[in-house]
């Protein structure tokens, strides 16, 4: 490192302006669009601020739109023409990975900003061929032609967990209603109604012991991030300046029927260990943790391997309302991907987007009460990429 | 789908041949080359006996292309007698209700089919086991 650096690198890295585009079905709008929507609001909120590169989270386009190359379409599409642009694809995680790319961009001081974008174009396509799109996130030689799907692999962990916890049929209900509770004052969530303990209860069967009620749905969505060195930053800003304090990502293996331990997010809890040990920082330290919750299982799973809770006890945080925003861990603070909804690869830039706004004091009616440190981490299929953030206001 | 790609996997998928590693013993299937338990080259092909049990099973409704004339079918991780887990349909269940622990045994089956003009692709499923090992 050079004599010169003021500062570590990797702790001069912060997001400079957010923006968030109503997770739904945009059937008048296209995949371009979307992204153009999420980049032209960001690049308001920065204020004069340009991006050096851009960073496209995105993990189904190839297959839904039948389009790569997304770099180039979309900055050129939303007036970036000739900036360095790509995708980073890692399915569910290209969201958070995204950021990573950004965030190691900035850090390195290859670039002063980066932006990145997360967009989905999901209800192009519907049922089977939806399905089989997204359930390319699986081993397609030894799990998709048996016919697995997101829901059945979420499934298939559910009843382990349950049977092998010993927990209620109903142990998960208070995730999926905790989420629908937030995305109630959430503008930009697909399901801005409550769900109670009988409407769960009664929720039609997906993948038994999973109903609807415990999956996500995976709609069109896009957002976005600026991320900026310290020095490009206002001097007075108008808003508390949010770093990234952590940064990591982690794989085990892709097919579910490979992990070592099924019940143990094995990338999410190294992902976690190592964004903690980037800032000194351990769970207890976390004001809210934007969990990839795209089944309620995840939800469990993640907040065990993210320290939450021992394996076998993560169920209990829900039933001891432990999870709510002015609650020991608040999750899910917009509506999560249950109900502020799951738009595939733009999740994880959703879920930065959101720590954001709570760290700075824009949550509105989610605000989480004096926020300081966020997490964020993003999941691909039944974990095999996990990538965590760790924010904090400064 | 890819003929070639079908006509690779044929004695996995027929068979249930995997791998054993010379190095540290442990059983392999789907085959994977290097061994996930010490990581070195583990190319020793095994035969599986096709005896497993179920570790954890669900029942899908609304299914992805190739398999909506499946539906609704019985998707199960399978613990394999030699050790590793298999992720497997479920057939020939009748009306036996299906549970965590149930003794089951492989076959061939269909796996999927793509149109009137496409292929059809075999492959391993699970049935319960018709009699117990002695």
């Amino acid at each position: 490192m050079s004599n010169n650096t003021p500062t570590d690198p990797t702790q001069d890295v912060f997001i400079a302006a957010v923006s968030l585009v109503k997770v739904g079905e945009h059937w008048d709008t296209s995949l371009r669009e979307l992204a153009n929507h999420a980049i032209h609001h960001v690049l308001i909120e920065a204020n004069g601020l340009r991006p050096q590169a851009l960073y496209i989270a995105n993990a189904f386009a190839p297959i839904l739109s039948r389009q790569t190359q997304l770099g180039a379409l979309v900055a050129d599409f939303s007036g970036l023409r000739g900036i360095e642009a790509s995708t980073v694809e890692a399915a569910g995680a290209s969201g958070g990975m995204a950021v990573r790319q950004a965030y190691l961009a900035v850090a390195s001081g290859t670039c002063d900003t980066a932006l990145v974008v997360g967009v989905e174009k999901i209800t192009d396509k519907i049922g089977p061929s939806m399905l089989a799109a997204l359930s390319s996130a699986a081993d397609s030689d030894h799990e998709a032609p048996h016919g697995i799907t997101p829901a059945a692999q979420a499934a298939l962990l559910m009843r382990r967990y349950l049977h092998e916890h010993e927990a209620p049929a109903d142990a998960l209900a208070g995730f999926s209603i905790t989420a629908h509770a937030n995305a109630v004052s959430n503008p930009n969530a697909i399901f801005r109604r409550a769900l109670s303990a009988k409407a769960y209860s009664k929720a039609a069967m997906v993948c038994d012991p999973l109903t609807i009620m415990d999956a996500a749905p995976s709609v069109d969505g896009a957002a976005a991030v600026l991320l900026a060195r310290g020095h490009v930053l206002p001097t007075a800003p108008d808003l508390p300046r949010v770093r990234i304090v952590g940064s990591a990502a982690s794989t085990t293996a892709l097919a579910l029927h490979d992990q070592p331990d099924l019940l143990t997010l094995t990338a999410a809890k190294q992902s976690a260990d190592l964004a903690y040990a980037q800032c000194g920082l351990s769970a207890k330290d976390i004001d809210l943790f934007e969990l990839h919750d795209q089944f309620s299982i995840y939800s469990v799973l993640e907040l065990e391997a993210a320290g939450f809770a021992e394996a076998g006890h993560g169920w209990e945080l829900a039933r001891d309302g432990e999870i709510g925003l002015e609650d020991r861990i608040p999750i899910t603070t917009f509506g999560g991907s249950k109900a502020r909804g799951d738009p595939g690869g733009a999740t994880g830039v959703y879920q930065v987007a959101e720590v954001t706004l709570q760290l700075q004091g824009r949550a509105g009616d989610n605000q989480v009460p004096d926020a300081k440190i966020g997490m964020a981490q993003c999941l691909a299929s039944a974990g095999a990429t996990a990538c965590t953030h760790i924010l904090q206001r400064t | 789908m890819e003929v070639s790609r079908h006509w690779r996997l044929k004695k996995q998928r027929y068979a249930l041949q995997g791998e054993v590693c010379p190095h540290c013993s442990v059983k392999i299937f789907p085959p994977r080359d290097i061994c996930p338990d010490c990581g070195l080259d583990a190319r020793t092909p095994f035969q599986f006996s096709g005896r497993g049990e179920v570790y954890s099973f669900t029942t899908v409704r609304d299914a992805p292309e190739g398999h909506s004339e499946q539906v609704p079918y019985t998707v199960a991780l399978v613990r394999l007698e030699e050790g590793p887990l298999v992720t497997a349909q479920l057939t020939d269940l009748d009306q036996q209700d299906v549970e965590i622990g149930l003794p089951v045994e492989m076959v061939t089956r269909k796996l999927r089919s793509d149109g009137e003009r496409g292929m059809l692709v075999y492959g391993y499923k699970f049935r319960p086991l018709l009699r117990p090992a002695a």
